[in-house]
């Protein structure tokens, strides 16, 4: 095999060359449609990288869905598919409101109550959703998607309680302000700097816990015993059960941990970005629902999830951009992100592809 | 023999020179059969001796590489199961080819749907024609009852339907008691009776010997793909001569082995009844002991208990009644963990789904079972480097090929390499009670000696090991001491070395050494035995019986214990 074969074999080219046939076939569809492609690429270029404000902002929008990444990267190690990632997050959101609502704590301890609320929360939703597919073989998918329906519609009932509501909006009152993780204030030194139009957007802590998290997970994963069980389970169940591992105890474990990082992810946004509330809604956000594309670009890898999140929420931050300076629908940009996800899901058959034309290479030398 | 016959329209089937290979294993060869008109034609072979190969070939499942298939006189290519149809063969299959949701009409005409000219499906002609056909052949079943809700027996009786419906004349059925209740056996032997009163032929691939005494007109005896004899079954056919043909008397292994010394008692399964993934009753009052030092071999056909043996023991399996005594604890009913940590290595039929993970590198899964220990993790992380150089060990101990697999995953292992890794990760864990299934499953003839010579090499360590498989040479090469697990139940145990002992006495010209070997056994172990420990061991000799691979095969086959003493005196 030449070098470059075993390049074009490598799962990181897969990649990338996946997102490079997304964004020619989101060409494809851009022409179709009328719109100048360079203009499209240009403006979403610019949208995230033109200015330092960008950037910080993509990082901002980033961290819920890295966290929804890890957290069903980790159950997907365990062979589970957490549908429910959106619910958990919601009940976590829903749980950091009224903690942050109720509790007046000084700044710090106010902010951890509200993150271990919101672990709680989520932590308890997974832990059910685990319990009920080891318990009785209700499948993950299933449950998950029932309780994510119900976990808006109970956020919906607590956002309409008038202990919360905030009159004449959909949303309630922002949690105390001893509860913003914002560090706006620490940054006064980048005021001269180049750097100054950060200063105009919601820097959090957030994005430092979600590292903290997905190296964590990547640890437990490759370096240690449970990580060793919950892997042999996700890959065979059965070879797993003879060898002495508790399937049962690992699922529900699994599912509670996943549930908690996605509740943390729910509870940071609350303390993180404005309006620090809740908000009634019909349907979901799609944190959760985000997170299964970030887990799938980095083939459920917690560390890949910080680099798919990123790439994924500069695609939705600088999708904005595009449709203001070019005029596209928002749309266009989901489309590219569909195709994107699409041709990573098939990835596989790219390292296929380049063996089949090696074969014939040779063949062809040979004859 | 059958290369006389004359190719001739008399015969229904005739095959010439078939032959078979599936890799490098030769299934069939140069196998010729002639199968006459209107006869019910019976396959008889223990499993792996090619019986369902040659059916599957006639069916056009599997081709030939070799031979010729004669049909009514006729040479015909059959290249596919669409073949065997238009030239009238049906086969029913061990496991039955049904829709469960779809209705038994709708499964008969499945395939050979009678439409109009438009695609539409004509129901009402179809069902006319069925009803036909299952009066006329006394097959009474409710057209309009779905598949999931009929007994087995009725699923039975749709898959002869759907034959008939396509104007079979030759029906095959593979295995097709395995299955039913002995009443509805009944039924199936009626059925096919009817057959041959109107020319049609039937041929029965099986192993059990009482229903070809009441069902078959001939019978030919299949062993490792060769064809042993075909004889006509009459009222003086015993079922002791087939099975005398099916099995090949074992000439004595080619595995040194020490001397047979068994220990204490490290397994002791005792009245254990144990249900079945359908909560029937699979193992029923099921006691057996394997001593430290002894590899006990179960006989048996599959489907007998074997599996529910296994996992009651492993705790894969909950127990209904009786115990299971590891070394005098008992196990039963706890988790696979418990079962493990009393010194328990299993070595699982199948190394892909429950032996392996085969995505895990080959280090990983040399620690599968003990990756818990002090060896290997310290605080719940993983020892990397202590867990490769392990497997770095057992990859250079047990010769698994490529040498420095270590880092890759299992799954590019060849199947032979991944039972080494499995057996040498198990016997790694030294063992008190090693338990083998199928240890030698679809492995070459290198690999097997292999395996039998290591398991005979913790049998001289002092391990207790209970072997189970389906073949039946396997067990009577390695095993000190033999039983039988027919429906469930042990029939008995044999004894290897009062074999020995008999044969000597018998045959009168055995070699010297054996002699030899014998008489300082026995010495050796009237040394060692205290009288109290004698007498218990007599009395235990006492109810074990000479090893007789004859017999051994005639319990496999459902054979009743008395009708072969009888026959003997």
């Amino acid at each position: 095999m030449t070098t470059v074969e075993k390049f074009l074999k490598k799962p990181i080219f897969s990649l990338i060359f996946s997102v490079l046939l997304g964004f020619l076939v989101s060409s494809i569809i851009l022409v179709i449609t009328g719109y100048s492609v360079p203009d499209v690429l240009q403006s979403l270029f610019e949208g995230v990288f033109s200015r330092p404000r960008h950037m910080a902002n993509v990082i901002i929008k980033s961290t819920p869905i890295i966290l929804t990444g890890v957290s069903i990267a980790l159950a997907f190690k365990a062979g589970l598919f957490n549908m429910g990632a959106e619910g958990q997050f919601i009940l976590g959101s829903v749980a950091a409101l009224i903690t942050g609502s109720i509790l007046d704590l000084p700044p710090v301890l106010q902010v951890l109550a509200i993150i271990v609320s919101g672990i709680i929360a989520g932590a308890l939703l997974g832990a059910l959703t685990g319990f009920l597919k080891s318990k009785f073989g209700a499948h993950e998918v299933i449950t998950g998607i029932m309780f994510n329906w119900m976990a808006l519609h109970f956020s919906n009932f607590i956002v309409n309680l008038k202990e919360f509501h905030k009159p004449n909006s959909a949303s309630t009152f922002p949690i105390k302000s001893s509860g913003f993780t914002g560090i706006r204030s620490n940054l006064g030194f980048l005021k001269d700097t180049s750097f100054s139009d950060i200063l105009k957007t919601e820097v959090n802590l957030g994005i430092i816990i979600a590292v903290i998290v997905a190296i964590f997970m990547s640890i437990v994963i490759n370096k240690t015993k449970k990580g060793y069980e919950i892997c042999a389970i996700g890959l065979n169940e059965k070879a797993a059960e003879s060898a002495g591992m508790n399937v049962f105890k690992n699922i529900i474990q699994v599912m509670t941990v996943s549930g908690g990082i996605s509740g943390l992810a729910a509870a940071l946004m609350v303390t993180g970005i404005s309006p620090h509330s809740v908000s009634a809604s019909t349907n979901f956000e799609n944190n959760g629902f985000n997170g299964l594309a970030v887990a799938l670009i980095a083939s459920n890898s917690p560390i890949g999830c910080i680099f798919s999140g990123l790439f994924f929420g500069g695609l939705l931050y600088g999708g904005r951009s595009v449709q203001a300076d070019v005029g596209t629908p928002s749309e266009i940009i989901n489309i590219i992100i569909g195709v994107i996800i699409f041709f990573v899901a098939i990835a596989k058959i790219f390292p296929l592809v380049v063996s089949k034309f090696s074969k014939k290479n040779c063949e062809e030398n040979h004859a | 023999m059958s290369l006389e016959t004359q190719i001739s329209p008399k015969y229904a089937v005739q095959m010439r020179g078939i032959l078979k290979s599936f890799g490098a294993k030769k299934v069939l060869s140069e196998f010729n059969i002639d199968i006459k008109k209107g006869t019910v034609h019976a396959l008889l072979g223990e499993n792996g001796a090619g019986k369902s190969t040659l059916m599957n070939i006639l069916y056009g499942l599997h081709r030939a590489d070799c031979g010729k298939i004669f049909l009514n006189g006729k040479a015909t290519n059959i290249r596919s199961p669409a073949d065997a149809i238009k030239n009238k063969i049906g086969m029913v299959h061990q496991h039955f080819m049904l829709i469960d949701k779809f209705t038994v009409l709708e499964n008969v005409i499945l395939g050979n749907e009678t439409t109009n000219k438009f695609g539409i499906l004509n129901i009402k002609k179809a069902r006319d024609r069925i009803l036909k056909v299952s009066r006329k052949h006394g097959l009474n079943i409710d057209l309009d009852a779905k598949v999931e809700d009929i007994s087995v027996g009725m699923q039975q009786r749709v898959e002869i339907l759907k034959a008939l419906y396509r104007d079979a004349d030759i029906l095959i059925f593979d295995e097709p008691t395995a299955v039913l209740s002995p009443a509805e056996i009944e039924d199936f032997i009626r059925i096919i009776r009817k057959f041959i009163l109107e020319d049609k032929t039937v041929i029965i691939v099986t192993h059990k010997l009482r229903e070809i005494m009441n069902s078959a007109d001939k019978c030919t005896i299949i062993r490792s793909g060769i064809n042993v004899d075909t004889l006509d079954i009459t009222e003086k056919t015993c079922q002791k001569d087939l099975a005398q043909g099916m099995i090949c008397s074992f000439t004595g292994s080619n595995v040194k082995r020490d001397k047979f010394n068994p220990g204490n008692v490290v397994l002791r399964v005792k009245n254990l009844n144990t249900k079945n993934e359908k909560k029937v009753l699979a193992l029923k009052n099921f006691s057996l002991e394997v001593r430290a030092g002894e590899i006990l071999g179960v006989a048996g056909v599959d489907g007998n208990g074997q599996k529910e043996l296994v996992d009651s023991i492993t705790g894969l399996l909950k127990v209904e009644s009786g115990t299971i005594e590891i070394n005098g604890k008992q196990i039963q009913n706890t988790s696979p963990r418990n079962v493990l940590d009393n010194k328990v290595s299993i070595i699982h039929e199948d190394r892909s789904k429950v032996g392996l993970i085969l995505d895990y590198t080959v280090a990983e899964n040399s620690v599968i079972t003990k990756y818990r220990s002090a060896n290997f993790s310290k605080h719940g992380i993983l020892k990397r480097k202590s867990i490769r150089s392990f497997a770095k060990n057992l990859i250079e101990k047990y010769n698994i090929k490529p040498n420095n697999c270590a880092n890759i995953p299992a799954r590019n292992l060849s199947g032979g390499n991944q039972q080494k890794l499995a057996i040498a990760r198990e016997i790694s864990n030294e063992p008190d009670l090693l338990i083998a299934v199928q240890p030698t499953r679809g492995l070459d003839i290198g690999a097997v000696e292999h395996v039998h010579n290591v398991l005979i090499e913790e049998r001289s360590k002092g391990r207790a090991i209970l072997l189970i498989s389906l073949e039946i040479d396997e067990i009577l090469q390695i095993s000190d001491t033999v039983c039988v697990i027919y429906n469930g139940c042990n029939l008995g145990e044999f004894d290897r070395n009062a074999a020995d002992g008999k044969k000597v006495t018998n045959k009168k010209k055995s070699d010297k050494r054996t002699l030899d070997e014998k008489e300082t056994i026995s010495k050796k172990e009237s040394d060692k035995t205290t009288p109290d420990e004698k007498e218990t061991i007599n009395k235990k000799e006492s109810d074990k019986r000479i090893l007789d691979e004859k017999e051994i095969g005639f319990l496999m086959m459902g054979g009743r214990k008395n009708d072969y003493s009888r026959k003997i005196s």
